[in-house]
């Protein structure tokens, strides 16, 4: 039988009413899970898988694809619309998306979310099933030293994000960077810079981090000028989904982030937060209006979302095509598939053709669900911004202390017979520094950037040199690490020339600030 | 108060009535590792056997478990209805981290799965057999690289174990640790090491499609469904068994330790137990009481020497 047929035969069977059923409780809950700030997709698959095993295997595994996407969806509404990213792969979205949700366009910025999504899930989907055996071999020929050219690339890039001075991007950069310092290394086994706090030993949470910055942040700079809490946002200006220039702006966005995240997605060290920082920065080079960037430009929501729900199709190729789960997502669905004796691996296509299928149709059920339920509550949740500040604020805090609490909030300090929980003190320092950054015009999403780039670059560059003993010509040894040596270096030298050509003016004018 | 307010308003909406809590068991690890199935499984099966009419599971990831071990002994003193899952890699962290808890201040209820670490080499390698290993760390131990989970791990310590006893030195292991199995088996597949250790079932299915050639396996015995050595038989005269175990509070009377122990011990001979085991490819190696005391005191004093012997331990 061709793969079309089979796909076929797994679509017919998605279909049926009852499927259809689970896959809309599964993509409701997902999204209702994901939507909380610090709770990623691993976490809300998790909690939700036990609820699958009461179906069907086709029954269950449809309403698990609707979770898996659905909470990978979940985290890119609260950060458009509060800045409040719910995991790090949505953190790039709110650069622009909570700028445009500012300006009134808050509809368009999710509307285009949700149809990048709902447009790189199904091509990712399709390439799942059709040319995962070759992007599998492309991801496993990455090693230590690509991936760390891989990281360099992305440093250099992500000085998009940066801002009008390179001097305040590289500060808050370092600041990351040496945040990442912090636990347990990999390589040794030995502890840095933990200070005997046993909470450090697995350093610091991306997730907390990026909330304390990010919404935390923002809440005590609001409230800390009188004539900001005072204005209301306004909630909705011109039509409130998108108009012939938003289709016309994003859907090469939408595709360009689904050539990023796919391939990215399947690498066994990529991941969603890495697609779409790149993604991000391709789009900013992209662009006809670059100087839009900062303030919301819509090709910044829909290249990084379409990346990174790409890229969590991708991170099915690994794990279908080798059984090889690549994040703890993917080692949460391998238990999921085992419970119907499905064991993932290089034969699964073989052995388990049918209900291989019927979970690839049920991905592309999901996304198509996701999308139909998203759009008409787009109207909905735009309307959160009408709410008054002092409150909107306030809520924002409960959702933030809340997702972290239920993500990592072991009440592990104690002061006497008090305990706290040592992740929200973290969140709240974290804050402090956020509003401290936003008060002197540094920017955060390097602070951010630098935390999750880092410990795997540095990772990487040790392994790559253990593995040669040293020789640092393998750094180089490879055709894929010198491409991606080359990219990173056109990304720092073209600028230059573009200045010398007295094209200066207009990157001067990219200044952009992020709050 | 952790995960398990959100675990509680979920599970609490969607599933059964609610009896009273009659065990909570920590998972010290994140969702998705086999510490996290481990306890997930557990509460499966002792609630579809009608042993506790509720189970809840809490995540406490870090630190190779001694951060869930920490808080565990911190604030379930005494506590009857607490348990936590662990295992060999606890006993290795416990030393490396230089950890303030150890095993010895919990109370240790059985061993309920143990499994083998595999030895693989890519299909494309020119090493065949353990001896053609073997000869190639003795020709040099630092053009050997292996790839396997985080430092001081089972994984780590078999490499450590295996330089040991042919007779070169183990400070010369070129180990490269990966953060998950998927990492790891992708560098082995990809040919960018040597030679990779790793629960011998992660490796299972490369294995069978022939992508993966399996030189040996870690335990004394071998392993049914995989043709390859012991190491003692291919010999390497070593052997080691990465467990995974369950553990109560400290502070327990000798009614409450025999209470959860015959609940345990019914757990792990119950169909439900038995079918999880099969469908995921754990072996069976319970055991409880005195004798699972003494292993345990034998793992950890054998542990802590080879971990000195590796430079990870001062």
């Amino acid at each position: 039988m061709s793969t079309f047929d089979l796909l076929a035969q797994g679509l017919i069977a998605a279909l049926q009413w009852q499927n259809l059923l689970y896959a809309l409780i599964g993509v409701t809950l997902g999204t209702a899970v994901g939507v909380l700030p610090g709770i990623g997709p691993a976490l809300t698959v998790a909690l939700l898988l036990p609820v699958t095993y009461k179906l069907d295997p086709a029954g269950s595994l449809i309403m698990f694809a609707g979770i898996y996407y659905g909470g990978m969806y979940g985290g890119s509404t609260t950060s458009i619309l509060l800045n409040t990213p719910g995991e790090s792969a949505s953190i790039v979205t709110a650069l622009e998306g909570n700028k445009m949700a500012r300006q009134g366009r808050g509809g368009p910025a999710l509307a285009t979310a949700a149809i990048g999504s709902f447009i790189a899930g199904l091509l990712a989907t399709i390439g799942l099933a059709f040319i995962a055996p070759w992007v599998v071999r492309f991801a496993l020929s990455f090693g230590p030293a690509d991936y760390f050219a891989l990281m360099v690339l992305a440093f250099v890039t992500v000085s998009a994000a940066f801002g009008d001075s390179a001097l305040r991007g590289l500060t808050a950069l370092f600041i990351g960077l040496g945040l990442g310092l912090i636990g347990i290394d990999l390589q040794t086994g030995q502890t840095r810079l933990a200070f005997g706090i046993p909470d450090l030993l697995d350093g610091i949470e991306v997730t907390t981090l990026a909330v304390a910055l990010f919404a935390i942040g923002e809440t005590l700079k609001t409230s800390s000028d009188p004539a900001q809490i005072n204005t209301q946002f306004t909630a909705i200006k011109g039509s409130v989904w998108m108009t012939l220039e938003d289709w016309r702006r994003s859907w090469a966005s939408w595709l360009r982030g689904t050539v990023i995240g796919f391939p990215i997605g399947a690498m066994p060290a990529g991941g969603a937060d890495v697609a779409s920082f790149l993604s991000y920065s391709a789009e900013k080079s992209f662009s006809k209006k670059p100087e839009e960037f900062g303030h919301g430009a819509i090709e910044g929501v829909a290249g990084p979302e379409a990346a990174n729900n790409a890229s969590a199709a991708g991170t099915l190729v690994p794990l279908l095509t080798l059984g090889l789960p690549t994040t703890a997502t993917a080692a949460i669905m391998l238990a999921g598939f085992q419970q119907f004796g499905l064991q993932p691996g290089p034969l699964l296509f073989t052995n388990n053709a049918p209900l291989v299928w019927a979970l690839i149709a049920s991905l592309l059920v999901a996304n198509l669900m996701l999308l139909v339920l998203n759009l008409p509550l787009i109207g909905v949740w735009v309307r959160l911004l009408t709410i008054p500040k002092p409150w909107l604020y306030g809520g924002i805090l409960v959702f933030a202390t809340l997702g972290t609490l239920g993500a990592n909030g072991a009440m592990s300090t104690g002061f006497g017979p008090v305990r706290i929980s040592f992740e929200l003190v973290l969140l709240l320092a974290f804050g402090v520094l956020g509003y401290i950054l936003r008060r002197f015009d540094y920017p955060i999403a390097p602070v951010v950037v630098g935390l999750i780039l880092g410990p795997m670059a540095e990772q990487q560059l040790r392994r790559a040199l253990a593995i040669s003993q040293g020789d640092v010509g393998i750094l180089l040894a490879s055709p894929v690490s010198m491409v991606l040596y080359a990219a990173a270096a056109a990304a720092i030298i073209i600028p230059l020339i573009m200045r010398l050509r007295g094209k200066g003016a207009v990157l001067g004018q990219l200044a952009s600030d992020e709050d | 108060m952790n995960k398990l307010l959100v675990a509680a308003l979920i599970t609490g909406a969607l599933s059964a009535p609610a009896f009273a809590a009659d065990y909570s068991i920590v998972a010290p690890a994140g969702p998705g590792g086999g510490w996290d199935q481990t306890a997930r499984t557990m509460q499966e099966a002792l609630t579809t056997e009608g042993i506790s009419g509720n189970v809840q599971v809490t995540n406490v990831p870090g630190a190779g478990g001694t951060i869930g071990l920490a808080q565990f002994v911190n604030q379930e003193n005494g506590n009857p209805n607490a348990l936590i899952v662990g295992g060999y890699v606890m006993v290795g962290a416990i030393l490396t981290n230089v950890s303030p808890v150890s095993l010895a201040d919990v109370t240790p209820i059985a061993r309920l799965t143990g499994e083998a670490v595999g030895v693989v080499v890519p299909a494309s390698s020119d090493i065949q057999t353990m001896d053609d290993l073997v000869a190639r760390l003795k020709d040099n131990t630092g053009a050997v690289s292996w790839a396997g989970g985080s430092a001081g791990g089972a994984d780590h310590i078999t490499a450590g174990l295996i330089a040991k006893a042919i007779g070169v030195d183990p400070t010369q292991v070129n180990y490269i640790a990966y953060s998950g199995g998927g990492e790891a088996l992708a560098a082995i597949l990809g040919g960018q090491v040597t030679v990779g250790v790793s629960g011998v079932s992660e490796f299972a299915s490369q294995i069978e499609a022939g992508e993966l050639r399996l030189l040996a396996v870690s335990t004394d015995t071998r392993v049914p469904g995989f043709d390859a050595p012991t190491l003692q038989e291919a010999g390497v005269d070593t052997a080691v068994q990465n467990w995974r175990m369950i553990a109560a509070a400290p502070g327990l009377t000798d009614e409450q330790v025999a209470a959860i122990t015959a609940d345990i011990k019914a757990m792990a001979e119950s169909d439900t137990w038995q079918t999880a085991l099969e469908t995921r490819g754990w072996v069976d190696t319970y055991l409880d009481g005195e004798a699972f005391e003494a292993q345990l005191e034998a793992d950890t004093s054998a542990t802590e020497a080879i971990l000195r012997d590796i430079g990870l331990v001062e």
